[in-house]
């Protein structure tokens, strides 16, 4: 099976934070931004979007760490992070086209999301069920819905 | 300039417990504890607003010399998942009404100030040479803002994170009409404002163009997984409510049940609701549907920080003059831009709020000094020769988008009405004063008070003159669970319980937009001041704070100079019955007036005059305020 990752609905996402807030109390027990695993976007002045992993197939992150400190579990495909071995170069952060990593402004290591043991809570908490898991199939499936739905004559 | 702050580890939850000092004048900064006891007394936001205001500022000063003071303030609750939660309060002595100046702000500048470490900013003094602060974490810098005069407040936030190279600093702007000391200048953030009473002009006095911050540390709080829990079911609960100002409108969606309840003001508030036409408000009202308008024009709602609702809804304008406009509105711009000014056509009053937010003034305020204006023109008071060529005909929306950066500029006929509708109808006279339509030099929000006379009364008791935010009382009168015609005993405590309650969202810096959300309000807002501090509260402590802070202000104002004839309104509330519509005949009478203040003064536990007892405020724990004032 494809792995989930966190996906945000452009025409619903508000650009609150409350997925930040959320996510940064969960994983470190104090409201901070700089802490959260999903980050949001605003550009003035309707869009919004908020972003976490997206779990690539063949990560960049991966294989630019030059420690080893990073690999992808094979099964959810999510990145996981061996602290011990981090040692705050930012490589993986340059190598990111989606901005999803971010260095731990007191560890000094990398936080990726983890997905919450596939329960995230920033998707539980998203006032306007902006926020949702699907794979990339899925992600392409209501893509293509809506495009028939609004730009094909019928 | 830079100064390093030494940390001060105060270990508090949902506060900082810190208050920075900025003395421009001298150049130099400090940080003061805030202790236990005013954090008790006055929980946050406008309570240590005023509270800090009364302390700081030298009695009866010139708002706009170097001795006013700018309080800024956040509330425990900022940074936190709490609906709602991201405002933060500008006080200082209000060049508008020379009382208390009081203007809520909301967005992402309050969560950074919080990050950044404290609860409370003041600002004193006047700057050599523009300037702006900067604030990062624990180092405070005034910088040079010589390259930002005359930018607009968008330019001059942008311009600024870019200098810094970080989207997280958040920068709170004043633009040219704060810089020229419009009178109803705002303050603007992340294309929010702080707009009513003229906080921006106070800023430009100081010459202080913005004050950007950067927060990094985080916010922690006594129980965080309840409160995430509880928070979750909030959001639930906003989110099945009222959809108006939910998903599908934001407050335009209010404009509907105010014209259908012949509240909504017209032509300088000459008529009331109905309102012949064919644009947004088309001639039989029945007809305009929440739908209509939003197939036609709303496209998007987008949010403050920690804000299920999003009331903010872009407006896109696919066609005409001002083709390809995105930007937002809600209803007190259609009032004061819109009907106000006989102005109709839909996409001119997006124009319109689009160019005082960017040019940083008051939108209510420069609506009502121009719907006045108009009105001066229609009666002949004002010809071509005094508008500079400018025909100031109602219904003219050219002419409006002529006339703002006119009024933000001080150029020409503008300078006039950049002093607010108060100093302007002093000026020209010729009677204009009788549709002057301010309290306390505040100019009217959108609602016709002939027909709802207990708003009539909030308008003209507020401390910070003619606000519907400080007490709300036109919900219950339009929606019928107040009976608006009617003048009775009792309406002045409602008035005052109103505002007890209200002034708790200030303290708390709650959005108001989020009453609905609490069932129980005291008893809820006390659990969850405890989840976040640890402290005890209980719902009568709370409700206590709401009355301490309410007579902490009109002692202020007290100070200032108040008398009970500055609780007033202008003529025509009393002289012109509403000439048409489903309210057709309303005014307010002297007597019935008399009457309410009455009621209210006494409600209140204060003497015939308006002013409060000693035993009023020794029980309210203001015994060192009732000594000041000479109760």
């Amino acid at each position: 099976m494809q792995p989930r990752f966190v996906v945000s609905n452009l025409e619903e996402c508000t650009g609150c934070q409350i997925c930040e807030y959320v996510c940064s109390a969960v994983k470190e027990k104090g409201f901070n931004p700089l802490l959260s695993r999903i980050r949001t976007v605003r550009i003035e002045p309707t869009f919004n979007i908020a972003v976490a992993c997206r779990l690539c197939e063949d990560p960049p992150c991966v294989a630019a760490c030059p420690t080893k400190a990073l690999s992808r579990e094979e099964k959810t495909g999510i990145i996981r992070v061996e602290e011990d071995k981090c040692n705050g170069c930012a490589w993986c952060i340059e190598t990111c086209d989606f901005g999803s990593i971010m260095l731990h402004p007191v560890k000094k290591t990398v936080v990726i999301c983890d997905l919450c043991d596939g329960d995230p809570k920033c998707i539980s908490h998203c006032p306007r069920e902006a926020l949702y898991l699907a794979t990339s199939e899925e992600t392409s499936q209501k893509a293509r819905k809506k495009m028939a739905k609004t730009d094909m004559p019928r | 300039m830079k100064f390093r702050q030494s940390a001060m580890d105060t270990n508090m939850l949902g506060y900082s417990g810190r208050m920075l000092i900025v003395d421009l004048t001298q150049e130099k900064t400090k940080i003061e504890e805030i202790p236990e006891l005013i954090r008790k007394k006055f929980i946050g936001g406008n309570g240590f607003g005023i509270r800090f205001l009364y302390e700081h500022q030298k009695p009866r000063i010139d708002p706009l010399s170097s001795d006013n003071v700018l309080v800024f303030a956040v509330g425990p609750f900022c940074g936190t998942v709490i609906p709602c939660s991201a405002k933060y309060v500008i006080q200082a002595k209000s060049p508008l009404t020379g009382f208390q100046g009081e203007s809520v702000g909301s967005s992402f500048w309050s969560l950074a100030f919080r990050r950044a470490g404290y609860d409370v900013l003041v600002i004193k003094g006047r700057a050599k040479k523009p300037t702006y602060l900067f604030i990062d974490d624990d180092i405070v810098e005034l910088r040079d803002a010589k390259q930002l005069m005359g930018k607009d407040c968008w330019e001059t936030e942008s311009i600024i994170r870019e200098t810094i190279g970080d989207e997280n600093v958040r920068v709170a702007a004043i633009g040219p009409a704060g810089e020229n000391l419009v009178r109803f200048a705002c303050v603007a953030s992340d294309h929010r404002h702080a707009g009513r009473t003229g906080m921006g002009a106070v800023m430009g006095s100081k010459q202080i163009k913005a004050v950007a911050v950067r927060g990094s540390k985080t916010v922690e709080v006594a129980k965080i997984d309840e409160l995430l829990d509880l928070c979750n079911g909030y959001y639930k609960k906003v989110m099945s409510q009222n959809p108006f100002v939910t998903r599908d409108m934001g407050t335009i969606g209010t404009a509907i049940p105010n014209l259908l309840g012949y509240a909504t003001p017209i032509r300088n508030f000459q008529s009331a609701g109905a309102f012949e036409g064919e644009e947004f408000i088309s001639e039989d009202i029945r007809n305009i549907s929440i739908k209509w308008l939003k197939e036609r024009y709303v496209h998007k709602g987008i949010a403050c920080a920690s804000c299920p609702i999003a009331c903010e809804h872009i407006d896109f304008i696919k066609e005409g003059p001002y083709k390809d406009l995105a930007y937002k509105t809600g209803y007190q711009a259609m009032c004061a831009l819109g009907s106000n000014c006989g102005i109709r056509y839909f996409p001119a009053i997006v124009k319109a709020e689009q160019l005082c937010d960017m040019l940083g003034m008051d939108l209510i305020s420069t609506g009502v000094v121009i719907a006045w204006a108009m009105e001066c023109f229609e009666k002949g008071i004002l010809t071509l020769k005094d508008t500079d060529g400018i025909d100031l005909s109602f219904g003219n929306h050219e002419a409006l988008i002529e006339m703002i950066p006119k009024i933000a500029r001080r150029e020409g006929s503008g300078d006039i009405l950049a002093e607010g509708v108060g100093r302007a109808s002093e000026k020209i006279g010729k009677g204009s004063k009788h549709f002057a339509m301010h309290s306390k030099c505040l100019e009217f929000p959108g609602f016709d008070v002939r027909g709802l006379k207990a708003t009539a009364l909030s308008f003209a008791v507020s401390t910070r003159g003619a606000c519907h935010m400080r007490a709300s009382v036109y919900e219950p009168e339009i929606e019928g669970r107040l009976d608006r015609f009617r003048v009775e005993k009792g309406r002045g405590g409602f008035v005052a319980e109103k505002e007890n309650s209200l002034t708790i969202f200030d303290t708390l810096m709650l959005c108001k937009f989020s009453v609905t959300t609490w069932t129980d309000v005291y008893n809820e807002l006390a659990h969850l001041y405890t989840l976040v501090t640890g402290m005890p509260l209980t719902a009568k402590e709370l409700r206590t704070v709401g009355e301490r802070i309410w007579n902490m202000e009109k002692a202020y104002n007290i100070r200032e100079g108040w008398t009970r004839k500055d609780d007033s309104l202008p003529p025509r509330v009393f002289k012109d019955p509403i000439p048409d519509g489903g309210a057709k005949g309303s005014h307010l009478t002297e007597d019935e007036f008399n009457f309410l203040l009455n009621d209210y003064y006494t409600a209140r536990g204060w003497t015939k005059d308006g002013i409060p007892t000693k035993k009023k405020l020794i029980e309210l724990g203001l015994k060192d305020v009732a000594t000041e004032i000479g109760v």
